[in-house]
Parts: structure tokens; sequence; C-alpha cells
């Protein structure tokens, strides 16, 4: 099924270029690894974790709340999970289709080990089709039209460790879709004292969050709006189980921060950011941070502008005005809406420029003047 | 006959050339006016040779098809009519579900031989599906590069065309097999229940072309299918569907269910694929009647995406103004 052509140094350095991370790569590191990874041998070795067979020689997925019903032959929605002789596969474990060493700042995370890195890993595929997609051509894409690593878990905590990061992070497409591989290469990275961090959409059952959760340090969501319509006719999903995966995620106390990608005329209104933001200081509290980010054109989505600043500022206000303590503007290098700011004296405490760090004055995870604890992941 | 009064012929008895995508470019007037399509579904109940299929009763079938279809005696002229002997054509078939319930490999050898007949050169006939694999299990062989020899590849050996194509509901990836090398298609699907969009059909069939099919079988497929099949490409380019209704399933689709299966032993014809998916789903509704399954509707997987494509205007979906013609061998 897959191509199994061997990656050259050349072709890999193309690939890491495509999603804009080049200058991060393990450039000292990876030339001997790269040797030895080739593209994975695809098929029904890894049999999926969350799911359960029906007459028929059917399955249902019990991985997302799409629960998809997959008939013998057929694939899932996320097009990574095949059922084949009424078992279902997942034709992805072991096998990203690409991987870097990113700035932590990068997913973006701005309580969770400021100024380290995280080695970044994706499979093709997702349970949902954003029109605004950044990673399409990896995400919308099936296993077999990618050229992807051999790269099992263990070799994944390996290779974090040689690259000196202190995290694993599974992102650019949809972790959820490559669960089984997220959570045992959470747990070979554990071993070694390394944490890992999801990026997701937030679009999955809770008996699998929960399980994940137990390996998991810390989970980014992708909030995409705060309404029901935009989920179904935007990104072809539902926000209900995205709210219900941020409320479990708060009760199993596993830090959490959320992004909302605003688009012009689409979720940009003062009554869905306070009512999102409403929503979180009832639910899960003001001290959990919120990115609102800049929308550039992509995808399917071209005929919208990017989001005005000014739409972001606002939007930031509306959040501080309603008492969420860490709010952020993403996507807008420079502005000062990157910076934490210690909600009691106001001071900067982490002061970035992108995704680099120029200040941290945190001190064990406290403000250095008024002593208030910042909530987060510092050590 | 002569090309001009083909055409003629065509035209005065209605064949669905109103939907052919070149005569709503020559008439675009008569885009606006579905008239009744023509879909014959032919039968040969003696097809069968013990556990095979009989050549020269296939044989039968396809060229008696297409002249109920054209409406003349002569079917060889029809290919020659709707192909050039420059022309590349794509048989698109369907071999997601193994040999058992996958286009027939006999019924597209003898479509190669009618293209052969009239100056096609082997190597500009390609037969194309999702996956090698796919294609190899229903017992096709691989043929990507010896140009002396009918061609045979998944779109996972020739890969996507790099645009992203984008109509109403669908963005994908297309393959190259479409927008480089066709320059016609010969659409050739299996008449099979789908346990999510209810058929699979000619439509449907067009799945194969896209890089990510995977994302628009909700809603059972509207409007999807219909957004799919409304891509210029797809629509200049296929000239003739014949669906292989040899074995027909009413349940349990796509993947082969032996206990769902009925030896039909039909071909239905049709340069509408609308009216021919149409008259498919008719017939599966029917079939499932007979058996006492429910109807599509209330096993919640109605294919809706029919009507829209009917509403589209992409060819007839109304019963009523399909020239439903039951030709029995």
């Amino acid at each position: 099924m897959k191509k199994s052509s061997k990656i050259n140094r050349r072709d890999f350095f193309r690939q890491c270029s495509r999603f804009g991370c080049s200058g991060l790569v393990l450039s000292a590191t990876l030339p001997p690894l790269i040797q030895n990874i080739v593209a994975g041998q695809s098929g029904h070795q890894n049999q999926a974790r969350w799911y359960e067979k029906i007459p028929d020689k059917r399955v249902k997925c019990k991985l997302c709340p799409r629960e998809c019903v997959v008939d013998d032959r057929e694939r899932g929605y996320c097009g990574v999970r095949e059922n084949w002789d009424g078992v279902y596969y997942t034709l992805v474990y072991g096998n990203p289709c690409t991987y870097h060493v990113d700035p932590i700042e990068k997913k973006p995370l701005f309580h969770f080990l400021p100024g380290t890195t995280a080695f970044s890993l994706a499979t093709v595929g997702c349970n949902v089709d954003c029109q605004f997609c950044q990673n399409w051509q990896i995400s919308q894409i099936r296993p077999e039209q990618a050229d992807n690593f051999d790269l099992p878990p263990r070799k994944v905590a390996q290779l974090t460790k040689e690259a000196g990061a202190p995290t694993i992070a599974y992102t650019y497409t949809e972790p959820v879709v490559f669960a089984e591989y997220m959570y045992d290469s959470a747990v070979e990275g554990n071993r070694l004292g390394i944490k890992s961090v999801m990026i997701s959409n937030g679009y999955i059952q809770e008996t699998p969050m929960r399980e994940l959760a137990e390996v998991l340090s810390a989970v980014k969501i992708d909030l995409k709006a705060f309404s029901e319509k935009y989920y179904r006719e935007i990104v072809s999903g539902e926000l209900k189980p995205v709210l219900d995966t941020l409320v479990l995620l708060r009760k199993l106390n596993i830090w959490t921060e959320i992004v909302y990608l605003v688009l012009p005329t689409l979720n940009d209104s003062d009554q869905e950011f306070r009512n999102l933001v409403k929503w979180m200081k009832t639910d899960l509290g003001p001290d959990i941070p919120i990115h609102f980010t800049r929308f550039h054109p992509q995808y399917k989505m071209q005929n919208l502008p990017p989001t005005p600043v000014k739409t972001l500022e606002r939007a930031r206000e509306i959040a501080l005005s309603e008492g969420i303590h860490y709010v952020y503007v993403g996507n807008v290098p420079g502005h000062s809406g990157e910076h934490t700011y210690c909600p009691d004296c106001q001071k900067i405490l982490i002061q970035r420029k992108g995704f680099w760090i120029l200040e941290n004055k945190i001190k064990n995870g406290k403000c250095p003047d008024c002593h208030k604890v910042i909530p987060g992941v510092w050590s | 006959m002569k090309r001009r009064e083909f055409f003629k012929r065509s035209f005065l008895i209605g064949a669905g050339f109103s939907f052919l995508p070149v005569s709503r470019f020559c008439l675009p007037e008569l885009a606006a006016t579905p008239t009744t399509s023509r879909v014959v579904e032919i039968t040969h109940p003696k097809i069968r040779t013990g556990s095979g299929i009989d050549s020269s009763s296939l044989e039968q079938l396809l060229d008696q098809g297409l002249s109920y279809l054209y409406q003349t005696e002569n079917p060889r002229h029809i290919w020659s009519q709707l192909f050039s002997k420059n022309d590349v054509v794509g048989i698109k078939v369907n071999c997601l579900s193994g040999e058992k319930a996958s286009t027939h490999k006999l019924l597209v050898e003898l479509i190669i031989e009618r293209l052969q007949r009239i100056g096609i050169p082997s190597g500009n006939i390609i037969i194309w599906d999702r996956l090698n694999k796919d294609l190899e299990s229903a017992g096709y062989s691989i043929n990507q590069t010896n140009r002396n020899k009918v061609r045979c590849f998944g779109n996972d050996t020739i890969g996507y065309d790099d645009r992203l194509y984008i109509n109403g509901s669908v963005g994908s990836l297309i393959t190259r097999t479409l927008t480089d090398l066709c320059t016609a298609v010969i659409n050739v699907p299996v008449l099979k229940d789908h346990g999510i969009v209810g058929v699979t059909l000619s439509m449907k069939n067009f799945f194969g072309a896209i890089h990510n099919p995977n994302k628009y079988h909700h809603q059972a497929g509207n409007p999807y299918v219909a957004d799919l099949y409304e891509f210029p490409l797809i629509r200049q380019k296929t000239r003739l569907t014949i669906c292989d209704a040899l074995e027909a399933q009413y349940e349990g689709g796509p993947p082969f269910k032996p206990q769902w299966s009925w030896p039909m032993n039909s071909l239905l014809l049709a340069v509408d694929g609308v009216a021919l998916d149409r008259v498919g789903w008719e017939i599966i509704e029917n079939k499932r009647k007979e058996m006492n399954r429910p109807t599509l509707k209330e096993a919640g997987r109605q294919p809706e995406y029919i009507l829209t494509a009917g509403k589209k205007n992409l060819g007839q979906s109304d019963l009523k103004k399909i020239d439903w013609q039951k030709i029995n061998l």
C-alpha cells in the first residue's frame, strides 16, 4: 500500500522546510539516524484499541465522537483506520509522515516549560475537515499518499532524548487519529523522563481521553468556535464533545491551553467571544490560557482576508474584562499580547517574540514581584 | 448511418444527450430544461455457464444495450462516434470489494476490444481505480509503463494533481489519470447497496478519483457525491456509463456479502449518470422490498445525493422523466 521509498537527506530537509521549521530541525543529530529511517510497512499489523465489533464484519469506532460504522475493507472518516475482515486496524502506527524539533511556544503552549523544545511528530489523517486547515496536505490525506517514516515508539523516545528535548509533541495533524501510537510513544518517553503533550482538536471520546491523560503532561485544544453551526459547516465536527473534553481535562488536572483561531465574520463577534470566555470562566476557571490567533487564507478558505489585528485585540480585551487571567494574541509576532502578565501586579513575567522567549522572570512558578502563583508546568 | 444522422436521431429520441457536457456547451439552453434521459436495463437470463459468465452472451448484452440506448442497429458505430483514435480512454472500474463484487474483468475486456476496433491503440486505454491492490484483488494485472498493452494502475501509482479542486462541499486532489492522462472516460461501476450512502453507482464511483473520499460519506454522501460529480473535469470527460449488474447486491455493501447478492444478469447503460443512479436506486429498493428489508429511507441512508444532483441539473433524477427501457434477451 505505502510507497516504500527510502528517504535521503535532501528529501528529509525538503519535507522539513515544507512546514516552515527547517531552521529548527536536528541538523546535528539527524543525519546518522536518517539512514535507519525508511518508509514504514503498512497493512494490518496494529489493531485499533478503541472500537467494537458489530454484526456482518462491521466495526464501530469508539475513538472519536463520530463513531464511524465501518464496513469490511472500508475506512473511517479519518482515512487512517481500516476494517479488514471484521477487525479494525490503525494504518499509521509507528509511521509519522513528518517530525521536527520545535520550540514549545510553537504549539503554542505558553505555560509549559517555556523556552524548551519539543520533538514534534505527526502521522497523516484527521477526524475533521476544517476549511481553513494549514496542514491539509498531510492532515487530509491517507497513509499511502505520503512518504512515511518507520519510527516506532521506542525510537521516538530515543530521538527526543538525543535531541535534548524534554517533551514529545503530537501535533501538526490530529493526534487523536493516531492515539495508539501517541499513547505508546508517551509511555516510552515517560520511561526516559520525557513528557508528552497532545496538540489536538479535542474531538475524542471520554474513554480514550482518560487513558491518554494517564501518560500526557499537557494538552492544547483548538477550540474552533463557540457555535455548533460553525462546527457543522466549517469544521465538519461538533462543538459539544470538544467542550466536554476540556471539562474532562480540567477534572483530570492535565495542564491545558486553548487556541481560538479567529476568522473574519465567521466566529469573531463580540457576543461569541463573550459567550466563550464566560463559559470558560464558569466551567474551567480563569486560569486556563486562551490564545486568540490570526487566520491566514488556506485550503478551502481562500475567500477571507487575514484576521485584522484589532479583532484579536478586541477578543483579548473581552476575555480580560470577563476575568480570564491569561489571554494571548497569536500569529502576530512582536505583539504585546504575546507576553505573559501577572494577573495581580500586571508586570510582564515572560516576554516573547514569536516563538522565542526574550525573558522569563517566573521563579518557582511565581511572580517575582508580588509572589502570585502562576499556573502551569514550569519544571 | 452518417454522423449527422446519428446525432440528429440521438437528439430526437432523447438518448440523454442533453446531459452530455459537450451538448451543454454547444446548446446551453438545454441545461436549464432537463429532458428525458434514457437508461437501458438489459438482461440475459442465460448468461451464466456454471460459475462463470458466458462471453458471447455478455457481448450481446453490451452491444444490444448500446443499440437500445442510441436507437441504432449498428452498435459498433457508436464507439467511433463517442471516441476518436486520438483519445486516451480511461475505464473507471470499481474494485474495492474483491473479485466477487467488482467490475467484471470480462466486461472490461469486451469494452477494450471495441475501443481497439475503432483504432484506439492499446496503450491509450487505461483501466484505473484507487489502488493497485484493489485492482489486483479483482483480477486485473497492473501495467503502468508498457504502452504496447492496455495500461492498468491505481491512483497510488500515478499520484494526484497538485491543485486542490474545489466545488461546493468538496475540496480534493484528483488523480493524474483523470487530470493529465485521459481525454475520455467510460464509467463502469457495480450495482450495489452502500451501508452509508445508500447506493454506490455512477456518481459515487468517482470517489475513486479523489484523494480523500473518506471525508465525504457522512450525511449519506449528500451533497458531496453530487458536488464531486459536478466537477467539470468529470463531466466533460465521462462519455458513457455502463453499470455492471451481473451480480448485484441489495444489502451489506459495498463489501461482498453473498447472502444479500443476487444474479441480476444485467447491464445498465446510460449517458446520464444521474438517471442511471436513479434507476439503480429503484432496482435496489424493489429488491429490498421483495426480500423484506426496510427501505433505504427507513434504514437511514436514502441516497438523497441523487436528487441533489437532479436539482443541480447534472442529470435527470425524476423517475417519471426517465425513459427506463427494460430489455430481456
